[in-house]
This record gives structure tokens, C-alpha cells and sequence, in this order.
């Protein structure tokens, strides 16, 4: 007990002080999502202070991807945000081909059945990545069952990947200029067909599954009780650190990039975008654990329903890849961002015309959100650390590339 | 003949442990070994009833361990062990072997001395209560006038195994764990010997034999039912003893992703082993004791009818609430540290005392449970219960609509 008095009132604050303990979090510890290490200032159970310290999964996605060509470069981009990977091949094949756009001799147009395949998987691996933050938060706050139930149903997921590309983890899928041919898929073929049904199929089953998880989890007294009002990450909070995606709208800032600045063929697809509010009578505040978590799971019915309206509508015929001999971009320089499960996903490429990039920057999500930690996680305790590691829903490999 | 012990010695035996021993001695043994002396006879039986359970209440783990895996499973959609033994029944036989053969890894900066004992101390704690609960009508160990009183000594001798183990592993993780571990478990003591105070207060004594010895006309004389406070003081016992023996949602002291293992994350080995069996070794001892003060014990659900009654009746009523433990397990979340402590004391404790004040205005008025007050009871109960449900249903119908823009 240290007791101090002020000079001029004369009330006597006593403040129960204990020496402070430094603990080492990470990188091997159970629950910081991969390699993140963080240094807790202790007092007790009470954070006075978390420090991340990151780089343990550093592959130098940057400087390999200058001594690669573009194509090259896509398996690395599988490599950075791994859970996602569909997303962050995209992310980079956009960016390449706003680039090559520019140039005015070679003109070239991406397939509409490779657009139709791009969406159609992406949003498929959105699911895939949500339901693994769903299961891992579920277990991060103790309930072990959920991340059984999301990684049964991500397996589905991932065998449908499979069956387009071959890989259950790096895809390796989206091309620049369309998406792989490695498993052909002829249009309107047995092939296709089965593979739409499949699809159907999952998604007719995962649509009821979600309100069950919700029911679980979500609405659970204790798990609300966890996650409601902690680390509230105001809309102000957010903009400044720049946080996205899912984080951003979880804070109440009405911003996806498919709408917003649409890329692809988004404009054509009716969906809502989850935005979190105050829910008075639960306890939920905007930008709080909660709030983010709900956004994702909000988000499953939005993908599940732009797959629905792919299904409805069919893919198209015709190529699944753009005429390229060669991918030369020209001279300049390109900044391309796109939505990916984590938030906005970047590609910054400086061209100088030759088939290999002069610098690739990769702008991460996970890396801007996870920078907020320190600010989050003032005052409160152990337990509610891994409660905000987990609804900003970090991956490794994408904040260290 | 009877000069061979010192009579004082006997009976200091039947002071302790009543006379059944002697009883089944004098008619079951003597008989068919006609010269032995009656408190040879007493000792022979007390010494092979301890020898039956020392021999056979280690191997509840066992089951048990096997019995979570595969409940677990079944909640979550897969099959559990499948491998070792027809069905993996001897998972747990070989995951033993498994831990004997492991190397027993003492921290070098620990206290090595509380880290060999710590294990100990919560292994013996674990298995000392089950000398007082009463399997059956003659099954016992021991039946002390102040048995209940013996078990609440014991078990909270454990938490000082706890202490220990995660003091003198020399790792901040392990003391953080511990010491939410005793944190939880002084705070939760409070309410669950409250519990068993109103369940003592209706009965008269300390002595289990005795506590079930009111229960035995049947279903409604099983004093959980015997008036609306001990109803009240069975849930927050049974609410507590998951906090005694650190299940989710109260497994904060080995709280996986948050302090790895919690006290017990340098152990390795057999040592580790001792924990883990003294963990499901307690979940029985606890499901053993609510059956026991609440819900009839041995006794059966009809009076006269062994229905549910003796000592299958026994273990069926405990493995009962066991699983009720296993299933909470694998459904809730766990909670914080201050919101584990606000339900103890700002709840659980108002409501124990409230329990005590109201039994004691209960036994004034109802001196004998006769059919009346038992009628009152169960009514109040019902109307209890409708009205909790209503409560529950709109504080829990509440969903979270989707939220769009």
C-alpha cells in the first residue's frame, strides 16, 4: 500500500500498488494467432502496458518479389495472409492489371467467367477466413466446441478450393488476367455443374449454421459478458490508426471498398454492408470486441448471398484468361487496393517496364489494426488482451510478410 | 479372548467409524471363523474396506478422463479416441503409460522441494474425501459424526497444493495461474460451506450417514426438496463446487489461452498425471457430495423400492451430475477474473446468507418434514422455477439482429 498526499485538499488516496511484472506473451504462447509477441507491464492482473513486438514470421515478401517476375510473385502474396490467400492473389493480380492497363498498345480484357470465378471464390474464402476467426475467438474466450463446428464447416470450403486449383491452403488460383486453368472446367460442363451444386449445397447448409452459431456463441450471456464495452476503438480511433475492414465498420464507419470505390464486377451484386451500432439493451457498444466480432459474422450472410446471386445467374461462357503473351506492365507506378477478409488490402508496384517489378509494397490490414493494440489494452486485464487479439482478427504472416 | 487388544483402542474404532463395521464383523466373519476375536474382525473389515477403496477409487480418473474425451466428441461432432482398446477404452490406460515414461523435468530455478510435494498434496487432499462419502447403505470408509465438516478440511487443504506448485515452478505464468486459483477458491468456499450450512441446519448433523438417513421416504423427502432455500442452496453449491474444482466457465487458474496451463504448466511426467487425475478424482468427490446432501444419496426415488437406490443408484446420480460438469464444459466461455469474483460475492454470498436466515425461519415453522411442509415446499419451488423461467426466457430471447447500414 502506498499512500500519497496532496498539497492542497487534504483527502488521503490510497492505492493499492504492487510491483510491477514484466511477462513475455508470445510468440509461443497459445493464443496470439501465430508469432506475435507481446510484452505485458503487470500489475497484478491489470495491463499497465502491451507492447507487440512482430517480425517473427518476416519472409521478405518485398524484396523477393523484386527479383521475381509478376507472375512469379503470386504464390508469395498466398503466403502473406494465408487464411485468405484467394483474397490477397487477387489483391495483387488487380493491381498488375491496373497497371498494364495503362498501356494503350497492348489492350486486353479480363473474361467475364474469370471475373464471375474471382468473386464467387473470393467471397467463398471470406466465408472460409470468418469462420475461422469465429472459432478461434470462440476458443480464445474459452469455449472450445465453436472452433470444432467453424473448422467443419471451413473444410468444406477448402475441398471446394481443392477442387479448383488443387491446394487447400495456397491457391495460387487467381492469375493475372483471369484465374487457372491447372484444373480445367469447360463451360457448361458435368464439371461445372457439379462443382455449382457443390457450392449450392454448402451453401444452403452454412446459412441456417450461421444464426445456430449465433445462437451459441454470439447471444451467449457469458460470452457478451466478455466481449461487450471492452477496448472500445472509437470511429476517430480507427480512421487514425488506420484500421479497415472489418475493424472499421465494427467501430461504425460506413466504408467497404465493393461498394464504395467497386472493383471488379461488384457493382453488379446487390449486398448490405454490416455496420455496428449501439445495441443499448445487450450492453454492445459501437467499436467494442463485440462489435467486431458481430461485423464478421454479419459479413458470412453478405458473402453467402453475393454467391447466391452467382449461382442464380450462372457463369458465363468463354475463356477463363485474357489473351496475354507476356506480363510487361509498363513504365509507372500503381496503388491498388481491394477488400480482403482483414481490410484493405494494398499493392503498391513501381514499374520500369521489364517483366520484373523495381519495388512491390504490400499495404497490410492486420499490420494497421494490430498497431492500435497498445492503445487498446490500457488498464485492462489479462483475459481482455487475447479478447481484443482476437477480434481484430490479426494473421501473422500479413502483419510481418 | 477380547483382552488380546486394549478395549479403549476399540472403542475409540466405533467412536469414529459407528458400528457398522462391527456389526458385519460379529455376523458376517465370526460365524465362519469361529475363534477370531470380534475387534480382529472389526480392524480386518476397516482395513479391507480402506484396502477396496485406495485399490479402486484411483481408477474413477480413468473412466472419467475417457468419459470427458468422449462427451467432448460427441458435442463437438467427432469420435473421440477410436484406437487403443475396442472403442479407445484404454486411451487413458495408455496415455498413463505414456506420462510414466516422460521425463520428469524439475525447473532448476524452482523451489525444488514444494515442487516435488505439490502434486502430492493435492493427489492425497483429492482422494482424503472420498473416505467420508457414503457410496452405499455399508460402504463406507468411515462414517465421522462430523463428516461433512472433514470433507470442506480436506478439500481446502488443496488449494495449497495449488500455491505451491505454481510458487515454486519459477515461472510468471504459473504464479499468476495459482494465484487465481486461491483467489477463486477461498472466495467460493464461502458460498458452497453456506450451502451446506442450510442443508445441516434442516438435518441436525454433521454426520453424512445421517443426512441421508432423512432423505430415505422417497423422491420428495431428498432435501432438495425440502424447502425453498435448500432447492436455492443446491444450485449455488453446485454453481460453486465447478468453481472448486476450476471447470469451465470458472477454469480461469488453467485458463489455456490465456496463462498456457496455469499452475501446472511446468509439470511434466507422472507429476503432471497426479493433477490431472486429482482434477477428475474432484469432479466425482463434488458430484459425490451434492448427490449425497441434496439429492438422496444412496436412497432411492420411491420409499421401499431400491429403484434408483443403493449404490448403483448412488453412482448413477453422480455420474449424472459429472456429465451435467462435462456438457458446461463444452458449451459456455469462460469469465473474466472481476466477473468470476462479482458473481461470488456480490451474488452468491447475499443469496447463502438469505439461505441460512431462511431456513432457520423454515425449521421454526415446519418442525418435522411432514407432508404439509414438503407440499409447501415443492410448491413454492414450482412457482419459483415458472417465474425463473419467464425471467430467463425474456433476458435470453434477446438476439442481435444482423446490423446493416
Amino acid at each position: 500500500m502506498e499512500s500519497t498526499q496532496s498539497t492542497e485538499s487534504k483527502i488521503i488516496e490510497l492505492k493499492p500498488f504492487t510491483d510491477e511484472m514484466i511477462v513475455n506473451m508470445g510468440p509461443q504462447h497459445p493464443s496470439t494467432h501465430g508469432v506475435l509477441r507481446l510484452e505485458l507491464r503487470l500489475d497484478g492482473e491489470i495491463v499497465r502496458e502491451a507492447i507487440p513486438h512482430i517480425g517473427y514470421l518476416h519472409r521478405c515478401f518485398e524484396k523477393h518479389s523484386e527479383n521475381l517476375s509478376y507472375p512469379q510473385i503470386i504464390p508469395f502474396t498466398d503466403r502473406m495472409d494465408y487464411v485468405a490467400a484467394m483474397n490477397q492473389n487477387w489483391g495483387f493480380c488487380l493491381a498488375v492489371e491496373k497497371l498494364m492497363e495503362a498501356d494503350d498498345e497492348k489492350e486486353f480484357a479480363i473474361p467475364e467467367r474469370a471475373e464471375y470465378l474471382r468473386v464467387l471464390i473470393c467471397e467463398l474464402n471470406r466465408i472460409a477466413s470468418h469462420l475461422l476467426s469465429f472459432g478461434t475467438y470462440g476458443m480464445d474466450i474459452g469455449a472450445f466446441t465453436p472452433f470444432l463446428y467453424a473448422f467443419r464447416d471451413r473444410e468444406r470450403l477448402l475441398l471446394l478450393f481443392e477442387k479448383v486449383c488443387g491446394a487447400r491452403l495456397t491457391y495460387n488460383y487467381i492469375r493475372i488476367g483471369g484465374v487457372s486453368e491447372i484444373i480445367p472446367m469447360e463451360p457448361g460442363s458435368i464439371d461445372e455443374q457439379n462443382f455449382l451444386d457443390e457450392i449450392e449445397e454448402f451453401l444452403d447448409y452454412f446459412e441456417p449454421q450461421i444464426d445456430e452459431y449465433n445462437d451459441l456463441l454470439t447471444s451467449n450471456s457469458i460470452f457478451s459478458e466478455r466481449t461487450m464495452g471492452v477496448a472500445v476503438m472509437s470511429a476517430e480511433m480507427a480512421l487514425s490508426y488506420g484500421a479497415t475492414g472489418p475493424n472499421l465498420r465494427g467501430s461504425g464507419v460506413d466504408w467497404d471498398l465493393r461498394r464504395d470505390e467497386p472493383y471488379s464486377i461488384y457493382d453488379r451484386f446487390e449486398f448490405d454492408v454490416p455496420v455496428a451500432k449501439d445495441i443499448p439493451d445487450l450492453g454492445a457498444v459501437v467499436g467494442d470486441c463485440w462489435s467486431r466480432y458481430k461485423i464478421r459474422m454479419d459479413e458470412m450472410k453478405e458473402s453467402v448471398s453475393i454467391c447466391r446471386q452467382i449461382l442464380a445467374e450462372g457463369l458465363p461462357d468463354g475463356p477463363v484468361m485474357a489473351d496475354l503473351k507476356a506480363v510487361r506492365p509498363p513504365k509507372g507506378e500503381i496503388y491498388f487496393r481491394s477488400e480482403a477478409p482483414r481490410g484493405e488490402l494494398g499493392f503498391y508496384i513501381v514499374s520500369d517496364g521489364t517483366p520484373k517489378p523495381v519495388r512491390v509494397k504490400g499495404r497490410s490490414p492486420c499490420f494497421s489494426a494490430l498497431s492500435a493494440l497498445q492503445e487498446l489494452s490500457q488498464g485492462l486485464m489479462v483475459a481482455d488482451i487475447i479478447a481484443i487479439i482476437g477480434s481484430i482478427d490479426i494473421v501473422m504472416g500479413e502483419v510481418d510478410r | 479372548m477380547s483382552d488380546i487388544l486394549p478395549s479403549s483402542l476399540f472403542i475409540q474404532i466405533q467412536d469414529a467409524s459407528g458400528n457398522w463395521a462391527s456389526d458385519f464383523a460379529e455376523n458376517v466373519i465370526i460365524p465362519k471363523i469361529p475363534h477370531l476375536p470380534v475387534e480382529l474382525g472389526t480392524i480386518l473389515v476397516m482395513l479391507a474396506c480402506a484396502g477396496i477403496f485406495v485399490a479402486v477409487v484411483p481408477l474413477l480418473p480413468l473412466v472419467l478422463v475417457l468419459a470427458e474425451r468422449k462427451v467432448a466428441a460427441r458435442f463437438q461432432n467427432r469420435t473421440g479416441p477410436m484406437r487403443v482398446g475396442p472403442w479407445g477404452t484404454l486411451q487413458t490406460l495408455a496415455d498413463g503409460i505414456k506420462l510414466i515414461f516422460k521425463e520428469d523435468f524439475i525447473p532448476p530455478q524452482g523451489d525444488k522441494l514444494l515442487f516435488l510435494l505439490a502434486p502430492y498434496v493435492i493427489f492425497a487432499c483429492s482422494f482424503a474425501v472420498f473416505a467420508a462419502i457414503p457410496f452405499g447403505q455399508n460402504i463406507l470408509v468411515s462414517d465421522f459424526n462430523i463428516g461433512i465438516f472433514y470433507i470442506m478440511a480436506i478439500s481446502s487443504v488443496i488449494v495449497m497444493g495449488v500455491i505451491m506448485a505454481g510458487w515454486s515452478s519459477n515461472s510468471k505464468w504459473s504464479l499468476l495461474g495459482s494465484l487465481r486459483s486461491a483467489a477463486q477458491i477461498v472466495s467460493y468456499e464461502i458460498p458452497l460451506g453456506l450451502s451446506i450450512l442450510t442443508v445441516v441446519m434442516l438435518v441436525g448433523s454433521l454426520g453424512m450417514k445421517d443426512i441421508v438417513a432423512t432423505q430415505e421416504n422417497g423422491f420428495f423427502s431428498w432435501l432438495i426438496f425440502r424447502s425453498p432455500f435448500t432447492f436455492l442452496a443446491f444450485f449455488i453449491f453446485f454453481i460453486s463446487s465447478i468453481a472448486e474444482v476450476n471447470r469451465t466457465p470458472f477454469d480461469l487458474p488453467e485458463a489455456e489461452s490465456e496463462i498456457v496451463a496455469g499452475f501446472h504448466t511446468e509439470y511434466s511426467g507422472m507429476r503432471f498425471a497426479l493433477f490431472f487425475i486429482a482434477e477428475y478424482a474432484n469432479m466425482f468427490a463434488v458430484s459425490a457430495i451434492a448427490v449425497t446432501l441434496f439429492l438422496g444419496g444412496y436412497e432411492g426415488i420411491l420409499p421401499g423400492y431400491d429403484f434408483l437406490g443403493g449404490f448403483p443408484g448412488f453412482v448413477i446420480k453422480t455420474l449424472g451430475l459429472v456429465f451435467l460438469m462435462m456438457w458446461l464444459r463444452w458449451t459456455l466461455p469462460r469469465l473474466r477474473v472481476d466477473q468470476l469474483m462479482n458473481l461470488c460475492w456480490k451474488y452468491f454470498i447475499p443469496i447463502s446468507f438469505f439461505n441460512i436466515l431462511g431456513t432457520g425461519v423454515w425449521g421454526l415453522i415446519f418442525k418435522t418434514d411432514d407432508i404439509w411442509s414438503i407440499g409447501i415446499s415443492c410448491t413454492i419451488i414450482y412457482v419459483g422455477l415458472i417465474s425463473a423461467y419467464a425471467l430467463a426466457g425474456r433476458v435470453f430471447s434477446r438476439k442481435p439482429a444482423p446490423q446493416t447500414s
